[in-house]
């Protein structure tokens, strides 16, 4: 881990808000990775490779990396995408190039990984090139039927009807095919909820839409003077640039998460039946796979031990910062580390693992509550919808009964339809959203969806979890001024021989001092002899020592027959954890603590950083319940977490979030990820949620008041095509206008 | 008025240009990384013209 957390060196200033990355090394605890699975064969000899790129944000950066690439013979193109930051290369050759092109990247002092896009990537990036192509169609007929429609406005009486109705023809020519495509993600959104029994924005646009295009050809059949073509295209237009920016906002934020899940890829080391060993990619595994895994190494799936004991460090599974000793037999889950001594497994299917499979319950069980949440949007509409619907047949009726003619009385309650279609929800709630996104992603700060921001808007108590997520995850040593440099030296050369936390974080200490005989015991500590003395370094029950000392973990030092001597060892909080706690208290937030540690432990570290309430040794099932009773009671609940073990909290919370090197179902559990493991996002991400759902909520009420004005116009008789067509125009523009209002504060 | 009837074939017609040159930039990628084309031109390494020592 602590390579992460060091290799912050990057260049400043550039201006993608990418640079506070750090590059990542694929595997963290060495080990070159095989990536040639990853490569795609074209032809004969011919090959290429998608690849993830960490660290490139500028032009320079670019052009660094296309040359460098182009420099390896046989590579016949390097093109790299600086939106997406993905990098393909083509060559001729041997697949075996791949890992060439790898280590000339790093070489480069660029991160890279291998990258496949997925199905549904695939899907959102056709289901936005759609909405733009939509777009456009839409804006081509809007310009052409507004300048007949401006004709037909201003010509007055001067315009003979035969004219008239040309332009009415003409326009119908041009408005019924663009609807007919441009309107089909309107269409398709509220056939699909009309046929759940339920409502959405979409029914009313869409109704809307074919009514006034109907009439409007209707009337031009019969050479009538009022069609409405003009206001049914600029209406979708206007709503498809609110559909695209929402597309675009998921699809950017859902590049980047799993920009971040490509970069966490790791390898592994398969025994072969034959016996052979060869180096694959963890998504390469299959269950039953034999794997080698040395110390050091993250477990890449789910396994059960063949042979070997060793220490492992259960953190990201179970939120304990001390490791546990585990044997033959035993099943491991994919996150942990193995760090004492290497271990022969056997991979397992994720589903027949007890722990993980119950935490995949609980998840899912999780997701469904969060699935009761509804947007604003969507909220708004199940009463907006209802009440328009009903005052545009009280208006046919009324007209009706007023003595009017069938037709004064349809094209009244269209025009009611029509004027209260709401534009202002289907632009203006995206396009703050949009602008809210962009200035999270300036901060480091990755927003899942628009909704997100509803939920965040409204938390009222965050919920920590504590190791990995406001701690290190990683042990410090605290009571180095009590230790003389000798005793420092001798531990430290012991130390690094082992991969164990607590000998990591001695690694620092490391001077040149010869040991012989280094042996590691698993579950005991250390023993080695320096010059003829023999050094043991490890548990009190290794050095028999009684152990004495409370909320610290602790190791002890033997130098010969000499009495033992302890060292203190501590997770540390994080830099930014006290800042980012006080912050949020000033924003009036409650503040708990879950961790799956020690009590005590637990209580230490709530003290430290001035968090009142606190609960230690919390289960998975536990901590979701705890969340789920918060949640009830009003708290909105916002879940911090980073393991395994948080998942379903993090799913049962009302908004989720968690640090980028998170385990991969915790991620995905989360509403916002924190880029360069930074803790201080929290409550910018707060604050901006805030001001957007403020925004939000402006927009709603001009919409309303807007149809206040608008709906008595409508039912009188009174909106004419022109005025619809200013008025839609207007109050779009307007909302958009107080959207566009949060990037200058 | 007969103007008209050439007037707005050919102002559809130009707007539909429009549309189809849109459609063709899509197609041929030129939307697929707007930030990239944008800063890689500061670095083409172009090629001479010609070659001085042709001359």
């Amino acid at each position: 881990m602590d390579k992460i957390d060091s290799t912050t060196t990057l260049a400043d200033g550039c201006p993608s808000g990418l640079q506070d990355i750090p590059i990542q090394t694929l595997d963290p605890m060495g080990g070159h990775m095989d990536i040639t699975p990853y490569v795609t064969h074209i032809s004969d000899n011919k090959y290429s490779i998608n690849l993830i790129i960490q660290g490139a944000h500028c032009a320079g950066c670019v052009a660094k990396i296309e040359r460098g690439v182009s420099d390896i013979s046989g590579v016949t193109q390097a093109r790299m995408n600086l939106s997406t930051l993905r990098l393909n290369v083509a060559w001729t050759g041997g697949k075996h190039l791949a890992n060439d092109i790898l280590s000339a990247l790093r070489a480069l002092g660029f991160g890279a990984a291998p990258y496949e896009l997925d199905t549904a990537q695939a899907q959102s990036q056709s289901e936005i090139k759609f909405l733009l192509r939509a777009i456009a169609v839409a804006g081509f007929a809007v310009m052409n039927v507004m300048l007949l429609s401006i004709a037909v406005w201003s010509g007055g009486t001067e315009m003979s009807l035969k004219t008239q109705s040309m332009f009415h023809w003409i326009s119908a020519l041009i408005a019924l095919p663009t609807v007919a495509y441009s309107g089909q993600p309107f269409f398709r959104s509220a056939w699909s909820a009309l046929k759940n029994r339920h409502t959405n924005m979409d029914v009313p646009i869409s109704l809307a839409v074919i009514l006034a295009c109907s009439l409007s050809l209707y009337e031009t059949i019969m050479g009538n003077p009022h069609t409405y073509f003009d206001a049914a295209v600029m209406l979708l237009f206007l709503l498809l640039i609110g559909r695209y920016l929402d597309a675009r906002l998921r699809l950017r934020t859902g590049e980047a998460a799993r920009r971040l899940a490509a970069l966490q890829v790791t390898s592994a080391t398969v025994i072969l039946p034959s016996g052979d060993i060869k180096t694959v990619p963890e998504t390469a595994i299959r269950p039953g796979d034999r794997l080698m895994i040395p110390a050091g190494q993250r477990l890449p799936v789910d396994c059960t031990i063949l042979s070997g004991t060793s220490d492992i460090d259960m953190h990201i599974a179970t939120g304990e910062t001390e490791p546990q000793l585990f044997g033959p037999g035993d099943a491991l889950y994919s996150g942990t580390t193995n760090l004492t001594h290497p271990l022969t497994v056997e991979a397992v299917a994720l589903a027949s693992h007890s722990f993980l499979s119950e935490i995949t319950k609980l998840i899912e069980a999780g997701e469904q509550s969060k699935s009761r949440f509804v947007k604003i949007a969507d909220r708004a509409a199940r009463i907006y919808v209802p009440f328009v619907h009903s005052i545009a047949a009280l208006t046919f009726l009324g007209w009706l009964l007023w003595g009017a003619d069938f037709r004064t009385a349809t094209l009244s309650a269209i025009a009611v339809l029509i004027i209260t279609c709401p534009c202002a929800l289907g632009l203006a709630v995206p396009a703050v959203h949009i602008v809210a996104a962009g200035r999270l992603f300036k901060h480091g700060i990755l927003i899942r969806s628009g909704d997100a921001f509803e939920r965040l808007a409204k938390t009222k108590t965050v919920i920590f979890d504590k190791t990995g997520t406001l701690t290190l995850g990683r042990f410090t040593l605290q009571n180095e001024d009590k230790l003389t440099p000798q005793q420092l030296k001798y531990a430290a050369a012991l130390a690094i021989h082992s991969n164990h936390p607590v000998a990591r974080a001695l690694h620092s200490f490391h001077e040149d001092c010869e040991v012989n005989h280094v042996s590691e015991h698993a579950g005991g500590g250390l023993c080695g002899k320096i010059g003829q003395t023999v050094v043991k370094f490890g548990s009190a029950k290794f050095v028999n020592s009684p152990s004495s000392f409370e909320g610290t973990s602790q190791s002890w030092l033997k130098i010969g027959d000499a009495a033992p001597i302890v060292f203190q060892f501590e997770d540390c909080p994080r830099d930014s954890a006290p800042d980012t706690i006080a912050q949020l208290k000033a924003q009036g937030l409650t503040i708990e603590l879950l961790s799956g540690d020690q009590q005590k432990i637990a209580r230490k570290t709530a003290q430290d950083l001035g968090i009142d309430q606190w609960h230690g040794e919390v289960t998975p099932q536990k901590k979701m319940d705890l969340l789920k009773t918060r949640r009830s009671d009003g708290h909105y609940p916002l879940m911090v977490g980073d393991g395994i073990n948080d998942a379903p909290a993090m799913t049962a919370a009302y908004s989720s979030a968690s640090p980028a090197t998170a385990a991969d179902v915790a991620r995905s559990a989360a509403d916002i990820i924190l880029q360069g493991d930074k803790l201080s996002g929290l409550p910018i991400a707060i604050r901006i949620a805030r001001h957007a759902h403020r925004r939000v909520a402006e927009n709603l009420t001009l919409a309303i008041v807007y149809n206040m004005i608008a709906i008595p116009l409508a039912i009188f008789g009174f909106v004419n095509p022109l005025v619809a067509a200013l008025a839609m125009s207007g109050s779009s523009l307007l909302v958009t206008l107080n959207a566009l209002r949060m990037t200058r504060s | 008025m007969s103007a008209l009837l050439w007037l707005i074939p050919i102002a559809i017609s130009l707007g539909l240009l429009g549309l189809l040159a849109f459609f063709w930039s899509m197609k041929s990628g030129q939307f697929d990384d707007p930030e990239g084309d944008a800063s890689r031109f500061l670095y083409s390494e172009d090629k001479p013209i010609f070659n001085e020592n042709d001359r």
